[in-house]
C-alpha cells in the first residue's frame, strides 16, 4: 500500500473579500500524479504555493509524509527543500548560469560540498536533456529550454514531491512538447507530481487522479477514465469538452 | 536664545537671497529650456552636420566640464574678451547653457520616445515639419518630460549656490554676510539657508507633480532609453 | 607668453591638484558605497524606525545643495568645536552626499530583481537572508553599473567644489597660479581641458567596464 506523501485537510484562503480557496481535502499517494484542472483564476495556482507555505493559508493543515507542514514549530526551509517546485514563468536566477542556477540550492541549503553539487547537477541536467548548456546563461535559451533547467533545479534537490505549476502555459506550441516529455518521464520513474494544467493529452497518459477545481473548491476529482467518460457533474464536463476543444487531446 | 535672535533678525537678509536663488533658477532654467527645446529639435530633426559639428559638441563640453569651472569661464572670460557683463548675467550665461545641454538630452529622450509615427501620420495630413512638430511632437514631449524636468529643477535650484563663488548675494552669500557681521553660530545659519534649499526644492517638486498628474497623457509614459555609452548618460 | 607657454608653465602645479581631486573622488565614491548600501537595504528590508531614519537622510541630503553642506562641515562645526581640515570636510561631505545619492540608485536596482526569482528561492528553502545575499545582492551589482558609473563622474565633477571651502584640489590651484599671472581666463581653460580629458577617458573606461561585466538577459 504506497504511502501518502502529501496530504492537504480544509485549507481555506481568502484575498479579502475574495475566498481563492473554500475548503480543499485531498491526498496524493506515493509515486502518483495529481493533473489539477479549472478555469482560470480558480485558485490553483494559489493552492501550490500554500502546500510549500509560499503564500500562507488561512486555515487548514498539510502534511509532507509525516511532518505537519502548517505546524508553527516546523522548520519549513526544510519542508521548502524536500518539495521541488516548477513556475510557469520558469523562475529562473538570471544573474547565474545554467549549471549554478542548478547548484544553488544544493550548496546554499543542503550544504552540500561544491564537486559533488556539481556531479548532482550536471547529471539532472543530463536527464533533461541540456548537458551542453551549463554554462549559458537563462537569456541565451529558449521557453522549453529554461523550463527544463528549471525541472533540473527542482529534482537535484532530490524531492519528496514536485509541485508544477502551468508549466507550459507560457510557452510556445513548438517548445510544449519537449517539457511534456520530461514529465512523462518523470511520472514514469516513480517521481510523486502535482500538476496544474490544461494539457489534457499529458493528463490522459500519465495522471492516476485529476482534480476539476472552480471558486475555490473540488467540484469533482477522479481517475482520468472516470473523469473524461464517465464524469458525474455536467460543469465537469463541460470544462473537458471546452477545454478538450482548445488544446486537443495532445499526447506524446 | 541670541543665537536664534540672529536668525530672526537675519530673515529679511536671508529672504532677499532666496528672491535672488529663484531669480537665478529661473534664468537658468529659462534659457536651459528654450535652447535646450532648439538642441533636442536639431539633433532629432536637423541635418546631420548640425548635429556632428555643433549640438553634440556643445553637449559634451557643458556636461563634462564642472559648473563651477564653468562659471569661472564665463566670469573670467567676460573680462578677457572686454565685454562687460555683471557676476549675474555670468552666471546666467554659464549655468543657462549647462542646462540647456541637460534639457535638451531631456526632450530628446522624450521626441524620441515618442516615435515617428506620429510625425509620418502628421506630415500625410499635410503639415510641415514645422506645424508637425509644433501642434504634434511638441506637447507629447513636453507632457512626457515633465518628471526628468522636476530633477532638472533641483539640481539647478541647487546648483545657484555655486553663483556664490563669483560674488553674486544669492541665499548662500547672505548667510556668509550673517555669520560674518554677527558673529553668529555658522552651523546654525548654514543650517537654516539648507533648510530654506530644502524646502524650495520640496515645494518646486511638488507643482511639478501636481502639473504631471494634471497634463499627463493616459497611458503613456516615458520608455526608458537605455543609453549605451558612458557619455551620453552624464 | 603665450597660450601653449602659459599651459606648458602651469601644468605641473595643476597636475598636483588632480592628485587632490582623484583622490577625493575615488575616496568619496568608496564611503558612497559603504554607507550607500546599509542605506537602501535599510529603506526595502528595514522595520518603520530604520525605514524612517534611511528616507529622513536620505532626503535632506539630496534636497539641499552639496555646497551647503560642505559649509556646515567647514564653517559651521567648529561653532561646536569641531574643527577639520578642508581636505577632510570636503571628503566628508562628498562621501555622505555620494552616499545618499547611492542608496537611491541602490534602492532602485534592489527593487528591480524580479519578485518570482526569490519565491524561486524561498521554494528551494532559502532564508531571506540567504536570498539576499545569492539572489538579490548579486544582481543589484550588476543593475547599479549604470547609475554608479554615472555618481562616478558627477563626483569627478562636484570635487570643484571643495575649492570652496578651500581644499588643494586643481581649482585652488588654479585659483592661486592666477592669482600670480592675473591670466584668469587661459587659466581656467587649462583647467577645464583637464577635466575634459579626465571625464572623458574616466567614460571610456566605465564603458569597458561595463561590457566586461554584461551579464545576457540582465
Amino acid at each position: 500500500m504506497p504511502k501518502v506523501i502529501l496530504k492537504v485537510e480544509n485549507l481555506y484562503k481568502s484575498y479579502g473579500e475574495l475566498k481563492v480557496i473554500n475548503g480543499i481535502s485531498f491526498q496524493v499517494k506515493q509515486g502518483e500524479t495529481t493533473v489539477i484542472i479549472g478555469s482560470s483564476g480558480t485558485g490553483k495556482s494559489t493552492l501550490l504555493t500554500c502546500i510549500n507555505l509560499i503564500t500562507p493559508p488561512d486555515k487548514g493543515r498539510i502534511w509532507l509524509e509525516e511532518m505537519e507542514i502548517t505546524d508553527p514549530k516546523t522548520d519549513i526551509n526544510l519542508i521548502r527543500s524536500s518539495i521541488g517546485m516548477v513556475f510557469q514563468h520558469f523562475n529562473l536566477f538570471t544573474h547565474l548560469t545554467v549549471l549554478d542556477n542548478v547548484r544553488l540550492g544544493l550548496t546554499v541549503v543542503k550544504q552540500i560540498p561544491k564537486d559533488r553539487a556539481t556531479d548532482i547537477s550536471i547529471e539532472k541536467l543530463s536527464l533533461v536533456g541540456l548537458a551542453d548548456k551549463i554554462n549559458s546563461y537563462p537569456a541565451q535559451l529558449s521557453g522549453g529550454q529554461q523550463q527544463r533547467v528549471s525541472i533540473a533545479r527542482a529534482l537535484a534537490m532530490d524531492p519528496k514531491l514536485i509541485l508544477f505549476d502551468e508549466p507550459t502555459s507560457a510557452l510556445d506550441p513548438e517548445l510544449i512538447g519537449e517539457v511534456l516529455n520530461v514529465m512523462i518521464k518523470l511520472a514514469q520513474s516513480g517521481m510523486t507530481m502535482v500538476v496544474v494544467s490544461h494539457e489534457m493529452g499529458f493528463a490522459r497518459a500519465v495522471a492516476n487522479d485529476i482534480i476539476f477545481m472552480e471558486n475555490g473548491v473540488i467540484v469533482e476529482e477522479g481517475d482520468p477514465d472516470t473523469m473524461f467518460h464517465h464524469s458525474q457533474n455536467p460543469r465537469t464536463q463541460e470544462f473537458l469538452h471546452k477545454i478538450t476543444e482548445l488544446y486537443g487531446g495532445k499526447s506524446e | 536664545m541670541d543665537q536664534l535672535s540672529i536668525i530672526w533678525q537675519g530673515l529679511p537678509s536671508l529672504l532677499s537671497g532666496t528672491l535672488v536663488t529663484l531669480n537665478l533658477t529661473f534664468y537658468f532654467l529659462a534659457i536651459g529650456f528654450i535652447l535646450g527645446i532648439i538642441l533636442a529639435l536639431g539633433r532629432v530633426y536637423g541635418p546631420i552636420y548640425l548635429k556632428l559639428l555643433i549640438i553634440l559638441p556643445f553637449e559634451r563640453f557643458f556636461r563634462a566640464v564642472p559648473e563651477l569651472v564653468l562659471l569661472f569661464l564665463f566670469y573670467f572670460g567676460s573680462s578677457f574678451f572686454h565685454i562687460n557683463m555683471s557676476a549675474f548675467m555670468a552666471a546666467v550665461l554659464a549655468m543657462g547653457l549647462r542646462s540647456a545641454a541637460y534639457q535638451a538630452q531631456i526632450f530628446r529622450g522624450a521626441i524620441q520616445s515618442i516615435g515617428k509615427e506620429q510625425m509620418k501620420a502628421a506630415r500625410s495630413l499635410g503639415m510641415n515639419t514645422l506645424q508637425s512638430i509644433r501642434y504634434v511632437i511638441l506637447p507629447q514631449a513636453l507632457r512626457l518630460s515633465i518628471p526628468s524636468w522636476s530633477n532638472e529643477y533641483a539640481v539647478v535650484l541647487k546648483d545657484s549656490s555655486l553663483a556664490y563663488a563669483v560674488g553674486v548675494t544669492e541665499l548662500l552669500r547672505q548667510g556668509r554676510y550673517i555669520v560674518a557681521r554677527t558673529f553668529g553660530n555658522a552651523l546654525l545659519v548654514y543650517s537654516v539657508c539648507a533648510l530654506i534649499y530644502f524646502v524650495l526644492v520640496f515645494i518646486g517638486n511638488q507643482i511639478l507633480k501636481f502639473l504631471e498628474e494634471r497634463y499627463k497623457i493616459p497611458g503613456y509614459e516615458l520608455k526608458e532609453k537605455k543609453e549605451q555609452s558612458v557619455l551620453e548618460r552624464i | 607668453m603665450s597660450f601653449m607657454e602659459l599651459t606648458w608653465n602651469i601644468i605641473p602645479k595643476l597636475l598636483e591638484g588632480t592628485a587632490v581631486t582623484i583622490e577625493l573622488t575615488v575616496i568619496a565614491i568608496a564611503m558612497g558605497v559603504l554607507m550607500g548600501i546599509p542605506v537602501a537595504l535599510g529603506r526595502v528590508y528595514g522595520n518603520k524606525a530604520i525605514y524612517a531614519f534611511c528616507t529622513f537622510f536620505v532626503e535632506i541630503i539630496r534636497g539641499t545643495p552639496l555646497l551647503t553642506q560642505l559649509f556646515i562641515l567647514y564653517f559651521g562645526l567648529p561653532s561646536i568645536g569641531i574643527m577639520l581640515s578642508p581636505f577632510l570636510a570636503a571628503l566628508i561631505g562628498m562621501g555622505i552626499n555620494s552616499a545618499a545619492y547611492q542608496a537611491e540608485y541602490f534602492r532602485g536596482a534592489i527593487q528591480s530583481v524580479k519578485k518570482e526569482q526569490l519565491i524561486a528561492a524561498y521554494s528551494l528553502g532559502m532564508k531571506q537572508n540567504q536570498a539576499i545575499r545569492y539572489i538579490v545582492l548579486p544582481q543589484m551589482f550588476r543593475l547599479v553599473i549604470p547609475s554608479w558609473s554615472n555618481e562616478l563622474i558627477y563626483l569627478l565633477k562636484y570635487s570643484s567644489m571643495a575649492y570652496m571651502i578651500q581644499a588643494p584640489e586643481i581649482m585652488s590651484q588654479g585659483r592661486l597660479i592666477a592669482s600670480r599671472n592675473f591670466r584668469t581666463f587661459e587659466v581656467f581653460i587649462v583647467v577645464a581641458l583637464i577635466y575634459l580629458i579626465l571625464v572623458l577617458v574616466l567614460s571610456k573606461i566605465l564603458d569597458i567596464m561595463e561590457r566586461r561585466l554584461s551579464i545576457p538577459g540582465l
